[in-house]
C-alpha cells in the first residue's frame, strides 16, 4: 500500500497576519481554513476529515469542528508532533484518503506566541511532570536556543563547520523575504551581519534564531477525482516518511535528526532521488536545523553542508537548491512556533508556479518540504513530504 | 559556587532512588542487572533489555564533555552540558566553577552537587 498519487493539495492558505492581538487562536484556524477551501473552490460541507495538532485549543478536534461548524466529519486526527505535526498530517491525510476514509481532508494550524508575549527560545519550560525526563533536563536551564546550540557546537567540533558557513543559511533567506511583503524580517543581511549579532547560546547568534511570530496556515488535501474537477494546478503527493530521534538511552549523535530515517521513507516511496528536487522547504528554527537536515535528506554528504549551503547556493535563482523562498521562520514568520504548515505551503506555490515571481524556480515539477518538532538537542519528530505538479 | 538559582527537580516514584541517593551526597547510575549496560536518564525499565531489574551503582563521577553552550541571553550566564560518563551513558547538566571561553568538547569533568532551595541537589560537573 502506498500513498503515491493517491491524494492531491487542492488548496493552501497561510494567513497575511504576523501580529493578531485582536484576534483569538480559534478565529485565527476558522480564518485559515476557511481560506484554503477557498483558494480549492470547495466549503465546509465538502469537508469530511479533519486534521490539527496540538497548537489547536483545548482538546482539538471537537473542540474545532464545533466552532468551525464542520458536519460531515468522518475521519479526524490529532497527532501532536510540533512544529512538524502538518508535514506529517498531509501524509496522513493522504493516507486516509487513499484507504477511502475521507475525500476533503482539511488541516489547520494557527497560534498567536508573539501576542502572548512568550520568550519562547531563551526560558525553560517546565513540562507535564509525568513527563519521565524532566525532573533531568528542567534543573539544568534546557531551552529551545541552547539545545539546538548544543547541536551546532557539535556539529562544528566533528566537521569543521563554521559560524560563516551557518550564517549563509540565513543569508539565503533574506534574499528570498525582501520579495515577500508580509515577512517579518524583509532586509537583506550579509554573513558578517550575522556573526556580529549578539550571541544568544554559543555558538548560535540572535540571527541564526526564527522569528517569533502570530498567524497559521491550513491546507485542503482531495481525492484525485476532485482534484481533477477543481480549477487549481495539481499537486500531487508522492511520498511521506516520519519517524522519532530522542536520546536513545545516553547513546545518540547530536549531528543528525530523524530526516535521516523520515527523508529515505519519502524518496522511497515517491520512486525519486534528491537530485530530483527542484525546491525544498526545509523547517529553519534555527540555522543548524536546514544544516543538518539537508546532510540527513541525502542533498549533500554527513558533514558537508556548511561548504554545500555557502556562497549562496540555497540563493533561488542562482543557488543549486532554492530553499525557503517565502523567507521561512528565519525571516518570514513562524506561526505558533510551528514551521511545518509553511513549509508545505511554500511548496505548493512553487509547484503551482504561484510563488513570487523573483523566487520562483524554473520548470518547478518536484519539492520537498521536510520539519523537525520539538528540539533537536533532545528528542524530536521528523516528516517528510514530497509532492508533485501533473 | 554558582550565581543561577537551580530548579527543584520533580521527583517522582520512578526517579527517587537517584535522588534519595544524591540527598546522600551519592552520585548514582541506573545500571542493568540483566544486560549490565548503564542508562541515562534514569528509569525503571532498562531501554537495552526492557528488564526491570536496575541497579543503583555509585559511579566514578567522572566524564568528558561531548557538548556544551553558554547561554549568553540569561541574566546570569550559565553553561549548559552533554557529559559522555565514565560507565558509558551521556547525560545533560550544567558545568560549574569554569571559565566558559576555556570549556571545550572533549574536556574532562568531575561530578559536583549543586544545591536546590528545599529539593534534592542535582549533579553538575567542574572541570578537573
Ligand atoms: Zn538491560
Amino acid at each position: 500500500m502506498t500513498i503515491k498519487g493517491k491524494a492531491y493539495i487542492a488548496g493552501a492558505f497561510e494567513h497575511p497576519t504576523r501580529h493578531a492581538p485582536d484576534k483569538s487562536v480559534a478565529q485565527l484556524h476558522a480564518e485559515v481554513a476557511l481560506g484554503a477551501l477557498a483558494d480549492a473552490g470547495l466549503t465546509r460541507d465538502d469537508v469530511d476529515g479533519y486534521f490539527c495538532a496540538g497548537d489547536a485549543p483545548g482538546p482539538g478536534p471537537a473542540t474545532m469542528a464545533e466552532y468551525l461548524n464542520l458536519t460531515k466529519l468522518r475521519h479526524v486526527d490529532s497527532t501532536e508532533l510540533g512544529g512538524t505535526s502538518y508535514v506529517a498530517l498531509a501524509g496522513h491525510a493522504a493516507a486516509a484518503i487513499a484507504l477511502g476514509q475521507c475525500d476533503v481532508a482539511l488541516i489547520t494550524l494557527a497560534g498567536r506566541p508573539r501576542s502572548e508575549g512568550m520568550a519562547t527560545g531563551t526560558t525553560p519550560r517546565l513540562r507535564d511532570p509525568n513527563q519521565p525526563e524532566a525532573g533531568f533536563e528542567f534543573p539544568y536551564g534546557l531551552t529551545t536556543a541552547n539545545g539546538y546550540a548544543m547541536c551546532a557546537m557539535r556539529h562544528m567540533h566533528q566537521y569543521g563547520t563554521t559560524s560563516e558557513q551557518l550564517a549563509w543559511i540565513k543569508v539565503a533567506a533574506s534574499h528570498h523575504a525582501q520579495h515577500n511583503a508580509n515577512a517579518m524580517l524583509p532586509e537583506l543581511v550579509t554573513v558578517a551581519d550575522v556573526v556580529a549579532s549578539p550571541l544568544i547560546a554559543d555558538p548560535l547568534h540572535r540571527l541564526d534564531c526564527c522569528v517569533i511570530s502570530d498567524g497559521g496556515g491550513a491546507l485542503v488535501i482531495v481525492r484525485p477525482e476532485i482534484a481533477k474537477s477543481l480549477s487549481r494546478p495539481l499537486v500531487k503527493i508522492v511520498g511521506a516518511g516520519e519517524t522519532v530521534k530522542h536520546l536513545a538511552g545516553g547513546t545518540f549523535d547530536l549531528t543528525t535528526s530523524g530526516a535521516a530515517r523520515s527523508g529515505p521513507a519519502a524518496f522511497a516511496e515517491a520512486g525519486v532521488k534528491p537530485a530530483d528536487i527542484k525546491y525544498v522547504s526545509i523547517y529553519d528554527s534555527f540555522t543548524i536545523t536546514v544544516l543538518i537536515q539537508l546532510e540527513d535528506l541525502g542533498f549533500c554528504a554527513k558533514g558537508a553542508g556548511g561548504k554545500f549551503v555557502s556562497d549562496g547556493n540555497l540563493i533561488s535563482g542562482s543557488g543549486k537548491l532554492p530553499f525557503n523562498t517565502d523567507g521561512g521562520g528565519l525571516c518570514n514568520n513562524h506561526p505558533a512556533n510551528r514551521g511545518g504548515m509553511t513549509k508545505v505551503i511554500e511548496a505548493v506555490r512553487q509547484l503551482r508556479g504561484e510563488a513570487h515571481p523573483a523566487v520562483q524556480v524554473k520548470n518547478c515539477d518536484l519539492a520537498l518540504a521536510q520539519g523537525t518538532g520539538m528540539q533537536l538537542g533532545t528528542r524530536h519528530c521528523s516528516a517528510t513530504l514530497i509532492m508533485e505538479r501533473e | 559556587m554558582i550565581a543561577r538559582k537551580i530548579s527543584v527537580p520533580i521527583v517522582t516514584v520512578e526517579s527517587a532512588p537517584f535522588w534519595n541517593a544524591a540527598r546522600q551526597g551519592r552520585f548514582v547510575v541506573p545500571t542493568c542487572a540483566a544486560c549490565g549496560k548503564t542508562h541515562w536518564y534514569p528509569r525503571a525499565v532498562c531501554p537495552f533489555c526492557g528488564a526491570e531489574n536496575i541497579d543503583w551503582r555509585a559511579a566514578f563521577g567522572e566524564g568528558t564533555i561531548y557538548s556544551f553552550s553558554v547561554m549568553r541571553r540569561a541574566k546570569e550566564p550559565y553553561a549548559i552540558a552533554y557529559v559522555t560518563l565514565a560507565e558509558g551513558p551521556t547525560m545533560l547538566t550544567n558545568i560549574v566553577d569554569c571559565n566558559f571561553d576555556t570549556l571545550h568538547i572533549g574536556q574532562s569533568v568531575r561530578v559536583a552537587f549543586g544545591e536546590t532551595e528545599n529539593g534534592p541537589p542535582v549533579p553538575l560537573f567542574r572541570p578537573g
